[in-house]
């Protein structure tokens, strides 16, 4: 029944985020406010870790299994992908290292410099 | 044969597995990114179709009960995010920081790269949300009047290009602090490099979690500013 139950929980949080996706006219969707219904839910106490935790393991293990149909479905858009394939090809693996970079590096300089400061207040 | 194959409600899944599988045994065996399990999975379950003769829409039949769990798994983040709470607290302004200067750096080199390339404003609108999750994207692109199916495809490829590069993006760059990288792969490759992260450590999983989301509602704003651009 643990599976179950759990199981259930997230279902009915997935629901709700699913219902505000359709109310609420911004482009967000029903999973994006499922993470923060769950994240306040659990913060605030009224869903306890040990309700969600191990179907939440079980849900994220297998997730990288869910992009393969996604992955796959590249085949079909390739006719309209094929004209401007150069550009976004480009494009898209630029943006994708710049991005990786910069965002990185920006929180990891924060950080070590906070972390400094807090050394100095030490001392 | 291919019939047969077509009509299976549970073939498609179990290459899409099997291929998964061999991948991971590929990756564990050379220790080299370019044996990325979820790339080989693709690849292989292309190939098979292709060889096969089996169409995408039948392959899919089957293959969509993977795509129903998304939902409730991107829900489940919410869990290892929790579990790291402290440390969101602790480093709130470089995470906010960090998610912010990628979010503009992909806006930034979108637009200008679009420039560059003489993108029509359809096609520059169309890249705009390609490094957040593909439900915020979809959304995005649909209501700038991108196309989006290939918003879709861009999408797909950002993620699993993020999930292949991003332990060699991290080295190449210096980038060691685990809150960094997953700040770092979350903000550019959303879940699919997110579970790159979550295989690199908790730490990294939980705070790219966090970047799929808090960039993708950025995203939603940013782009339709820069859509103005072209």
């Amino acid at each position: 029944m643990k599976y179950v139950k759990q199981f259930g929980i997230i279902l009915a949080i997935s629901f709700v985020g699913e219902i505000l996706n359709a109310v609420v006219p911004l482009p967000i969707p029903a999973s994006i406010y499922g993470l923060v219904i769950l994240l306040i839910l659990l913060c605030t106490g009224v869903v306890r870790l040990s309700a969600v935790g191990s179907a939440s393991k079980l849900l994220i293990e297998i997730m990288p299994l869910m992009f393969i149909p996604a992955g796959v479905g590249l085949l079909k858009s390739w006719d309209v992908l094929r004209p401007i394939f150069l550009p976004v090809a480009v494009i898209t693996v630029v943006s994708t290292v710049a991005v990786m970079a910069v965002s990185g590096r920006v929180t990891q300089a924060v950080i070590n410099r906070s972390t400094k400061r807090d050394g100095e207040d030490d001392e | 044969m291919s019939e047969v194959l077509s009509d299976s409600a549970f073939f498609g899944v179990l290459i899409s597995i099997s291929a998964y599988g061999l991948g991971f045994l590929l990756k564990k065996k050379f220790k080299l990114a370019i044996f990325n399990p979820l790339l080989i999975s693709i690849i292989i379950t292309v190939a098979a179709l292709l060889l096969l003769n089996i169409d995408y829409d039948a392959y899919n039949e089957g293959a969509e009960y993977l795509n129903w769990f998304l939902t409730p798994a991107t829900v489940a983040l919410a869990v290892p995010l929790y579990e790291q709470l402290s440390l969101l607290r602790k480093n709130f302004a470089a995470i906010i920081l960090g998610i912010v200067s990628g979010v503009l750096t992909s806006l930034v080199c979108v637009f200008l790269m679009a420039l560059a390339f003489g993108l029509s404003h359809t096609e520059y609108v169309t890249m705009l949300p390609k490094s957040i999750t593909t439900a915020i994207g979809m959304g995005v692109s649909e209501e700038l009047g991108g196309y989006v199916t290939i918003s879709v495809a861009v999408i797909v490829i950002t993620g699993v290009l993020g999930n292949v590069i991003a332990p060699f993006i991290c080295k190449l760059f210096r980038i060691k602090n685990p809150v960094a990288k997953g700040i770092a792969i979350g903000t550019s490759s959303h879940a699919v490099g997110t579970t790159k992260a979550m295989e690199m450590g908790e730490v990294e999983g939980a705070m790219s979690s966090l970047s799929i989301a808090v960039s993708g509602i950025l995203t939603v704003g940013g782009a339709s500013i820069f859509a103005q651009f072209i």
